[in-house]
């Protein structure tokens, strides 16, 4: 267990220093830099800004400077944000989208799961085929269009729920933004869900346990929950990567103070050290949050547990 | 005669498909008296398993059954499911063929056990795992306690299905039917099942309804044997009549077709072309996988499926390879083909070292070394028509040949293995078992190869087919001039077609000689103990068979015992068969590998 989880974290280092040079070059390959404002600045003044935060420097040594830096965990100043370091950026927006994000990834679960055992249980009849069409019209609305749609429905319509903003992080702000983030998450967990749950119901174990005269709520809830919940649980891990690149629109358009926002704005605005900052914390998140289902998918496979 | 515990009149079962309706079971009656045993015989798809789902209400969705089912004074047919669930587990039992996929493999087995009690009897906690861990004992697993906290992947085949066992005992049933139960197990584990049902019947007076295609096992312990066949009964009696005087023709093919273990062979036709060097050779040969333990940070080991194996095979012999499930004869059968990298040892064809060559010389040589696998219809590849299949073999070694004579080729060797050359067009799941295996077998030979490997390539079929395969199998050997390395499990089948077996355990050849010096007087103890596993299709002799049998299973290649590795299971090992690994010695007109050979 202690050797797989210290392999685990061996292994992605290199992953995350693949995404961190991959993103350095990238961004800096974009055409403009930190400094183009609307304003012209003097020569001398952008020459004496790009030498103080190192920018006049070749390329690998600007790169092995920041991987120095970023082994001390220094993200570096912010050059949009002054006054701010990438660290205090990051330790502000992230409680905003952990709360948004986690949320949406409970209710996403809790109703994708139940959804989908629902069809599963009523295989080819109305429910399923009500369900299952629901599913596939939230899989096809991106969340930029029904944003906007519950927005105006909701909030400008019904004038029930506020149009955006975070407020005191009340309910009342958060509801909006965290369905329209669960809503596609929890339209393919149901899909996911209803075929694994088809599947397990025709195992032959399953058959073994109506044989054995089981009830049949004992039969989903005791033996096919389980084995039909794996693939949901491997998918956890990408659906962690969807809501974080959907926070970042659904941030936008509600007008939430998280990450997602200092991500727009930095990328835009060519504010290197922010942009990286969010991508290595990002990334470090989705690999940490990939382990964790690994170790949950061996808890609940006893066919691949870790320990020996 | 006492009220019949089940009374089974006009069953019908019916699948309505896309194609239309389906009549699995038509008409079928019987009566079973308490703590009977009734053996039901058929072939794959004559509705003997459907019958018996169909009693318990566990029909597929498109499946409808009528008639009438009377077991303890109430029609199974006509109860709704609630009244169906408290007789299924609890009165009516049920065992299935393959205990690894019918064991859910996400539960300890205890918990499965577990919930049994809990929904027939309300037993739960300490109480329960108290009777599961008796009800382990009682079905012969040691350590029961202890056994309760397994995953099935953690058991070995005969243990998950003594688990099955024990389970569908938990609420002392007044019928167990089991399906095929051990089809999927070797034959002396085999042999161990079926006395396990022998003596839980007599102990618990449990009626038995067991379904199985092979009429061996159902020879010794049913007292009563039904056969059907389309769905429907051609013949029921009492085992010794139905074995005897068999009435019905189809009976009489039946038993015609089983090959017999305690007979020896009709005689196989001597090859056109007998004599010279080996064909076939292997030295020393080796084969060895790494393993990995865990998944990601487990410890590399190395398994050794075939150790030391040599023999030669004569032009135009035919070598039977036997032993139980993960002994190494289908790795040796890859390795003789150069399908798997060898570690140590050689294999020659025709005195060229097949581990040597370059590919582009060992493909050349691969038009004369063929293969037939097991399972005809994953052997070929279901997107590609028979003709396709079957010429496969030409497109590579033949590739300049015109598309009219690769047709002819492909008519006259679909003729030659008994199918209409009309649909070669067809594809794979268009034909039956038997006719997919045909095809497979005009694959192998329509390079006209010097040697073919049947990897277990009866094993899947049917009886009636599996004769009928066989007799094509050794018709064109002789009409081709082949050399054959037979592989399979079922002794009796060896036996029919071999000249020569090898016997192998644990990766290691135990014996190898002439099929009646083996077959008539074993050397080997683990020949000896195969033989007495095996069951025969006769009652009486069955009956008579003191089941000697040989306990426990093999342990795992992973860690072989030191010195002779059959010793763990040996009646007549002693403290040096520890110590020295036996060597393979002449013995008669075969050698054998075993250091008491000549006392026993």
């Amino acid at each position: 267990m202690l050797r797989f989880t210290l392999q685990r974290l061996l292994t992605g280092i290199p992953a995350l220093l693949v995404l961190v040079a991959l993103a350095f070059f990238l961004i800096r390959a974009a055409p403009g830099g930190p400094f183009d404002t609307e304003r012209q600045l003097s020569p001398e003044i952008e020459a004496n800004l790009r030498r103080a935060y190192h920018l006049d420097e070749p390329l690998p040594l600007q790169f092995a400077r920041y991987l120095g830096n970023l082994a001390r965990g220094d993200f570096g100043p912010s050059f949009q944000y002054r006054d701010f370091t990438v660290t205090e950026l990051i330790g502000a927006g992230f409680p905003v989208s952990l709360r948004v994000g986690g949320l949406a990834m409970l209710l996403a679960v809790l109703v994708g799961v139940a959804a989908g055992a629902f069809a599963a249980l009523r295989q080819n009849r109305f429910a399923d085929h009500a369900v299952m069409a629901a599913a596939m019209t939230g899989i096809s609305i991106p969340n930029f269009v029904m944003a906007p749609l519950l927005v105006l429905g909701v909030a400008v319509g019904l004038g029930w729920l506020p149009a955006g903003g975070y407020g005191d992080g009340g309910w009342r702000h958060l509801l909006l933004p965290v369905v329209t983030l669960a809503l596609p998450q929890i339209a393919y967990l149901a899909r996911l869900t209803r075929a694994s749950m088809i599947e397990v119901l025709r195992s032959p174990y399953i058959r073994t346990a109506r044989a054995q005269g089981l009830p049949p709520r004992t039969i989903i809830l005791r033996h096919a929950l389980k084995p039909a919940l794996l693939p949901v649980v491997s998918y956890l891990g990408p659906a962690t990567a969807a809501l974080i690149t959907g926070s970042v629109v659904i941030e936008q358009i509600f007008g939430l103070p998280g990450i997602g926002r200092f991500f727009v704005n930095g990328a835009l605005n060519r504010d290197y050290t922010l942009v990286m900052g969010v991508v290595v914390f990002y990334g470090a998140l989705i690999l940490a949050f990939n382990f964790l289902v690994d170790l949950v998918y061996g808890f609940l496979d006893p066919r691949i547990r870790h320990d020996t | 005669m006492s009220a019949p515990l089940l009374a089974v009149e006009g069953l019908d079962v019916e699948f309505a498909t896309p194609a239309g309706t389906v009549h699995a079971v038509r008409g079928l009656g019987f009566a079973l008296q308490p703590g009977e045993t009734l053996g039901i015989v058929g072939e794959s798809g004559s509705g003997k398993s459907q019958a018996m789902l169909a009693l318990l209400g566990l029909l597929a969705a498109n499946g409808r059954a009528q008639g009438r089912a009377l077991f303890e004074g109430a029609d199974l047919l006509a109860l709704d499911e609630p009244a169906l669930e408290r007789v299924r587990g609890s009165r009516i039992a049920m065992v299935f063929q393959d205990p690894m996929t019918s064991l859910n493999p996400y539960l300890a087995v205890g918990r499965q056990m577990g919930l049994v009690l809990a929904a027939h009897r309300g037993v739960s906690g300490a109480a329960a795992r108290r009777e599961c861990a008796a009800a382990l004992e009682a079905v012969g697993i040691p350590e029961p306690a202890h056994r309760l906290g397994r995953y099935p992947h953690e058991l070995s085949g005969g243990m998950r299905q003594r688990v099955m066992i024990a389970t569908a005992l938990l609420c002392r049933p007044a019928l167990l039917i089991a399906d095929e139960p051990t089809t999927a197990l070797d034959v002396t584990v085999q042999s161990q099942i079926l006395a396990l049902m022998q003596e839980l019947r007599t102990r618990y007076g449990t009626a038995i309804v067991l379904i199985t295609h092979d009429l061996a096992v159902v020879a010794g312990v049913a007292d009563r044997i039904l056969v059907m066949q389309q769905g429907a009964c051609r013949e029921e009696g009492p085992a010794e009549a139905i074995f005897r005087t068999p009435q019905h023709p189809y009976t009489r093919a039946l038993l015609a077709a089983v090959p017999r273990l305690d007979r020896p062979a009709t005689p196989l036709p001597p090859p056109r072309v007998q004599g010279g060097a080996p064909l076939l050779a292997a030295e020393a040969l080796r084969v060895e996988f790494p393993v990995t333990e865990g998944r990601l940070a487990g410890r590399r080991r190395r398994l050794r499926a075939v150790a030391d194996v040599s023999f030669a095979l004569a032009p135009g012999e035919i070598l039977g390879v036997v032993g139980e499930s993960g002994c190494g004869k289908s790795t040796l059968g890859r390795a003789l083909l150069a399908l798997v990298p060898v570690a140590g040892g050689r294999v020659s064809f025709l005195g060229r070292d097949l581990t040597a060559l370059a590919h582009a010389e060992l493909q050349a040589l691969r038009r004369d070394l063929q293969v037939v696998f097991q399972d005809p219809l994953a052997s070929l590849d279901p997107r590609m028509t028979v003709r396709d299949i079957v010429a496969e073999p030409l497109d590579t070694f033949e590739p300049r040949l015109d598309e009219a004579m690769r047709t002819n080729r492909v008519a006259e060797m679909l003729t030659r293995v008994g199918l209409d050359p009309s649909h070669m067009n067809r594809y794979p799941h268009q034909f039956s078992g038997g006719q997919c295996q045909r095809v497979a077998i005009a694959r192998a030979l329509i390079m006209r190869p010097r040697v073919v490997v049947c990897d277990e390539a009866v094993s899947a079929l049917d009886v009636s087919v599996r004769a009928q395969i066989l007799r094509l199998l050794l018709e064109l050997r002789r009409l081709l001039d082949l050399s054959l390395v037979f592989i399979g499990h079922d002794l009796a089948v060896i036996r029919q077609v071999s000249q020569r077996v090898m016997v192998m355990y644990l990766g290691r050849v135990m014996e190898i000689a002439p099929a009646e010096e083996l077959f008539g007087a074993p050397r080997h103890p683990y020949t000896r103990a195969l033989l007495a596993a095996a069951p025969l299709p006769d009652p009486a002799l069955e009956r008579g068979r003191l089941r000697a049998g040989l306990p426990g299973e093999p342990p795992s290649p992973l860690a072989p015992p030191s010195g002779c590795v059959f010793r763990t299971r040996c009646v007549w090992a002693l403290a040096r068969c520890a110590e020295q690994v036996p060597p393979l010695v002449r013995d008669g007109a075969g050698e054998v590998a075993c250091l008491r050979a000549g006392e026993i």
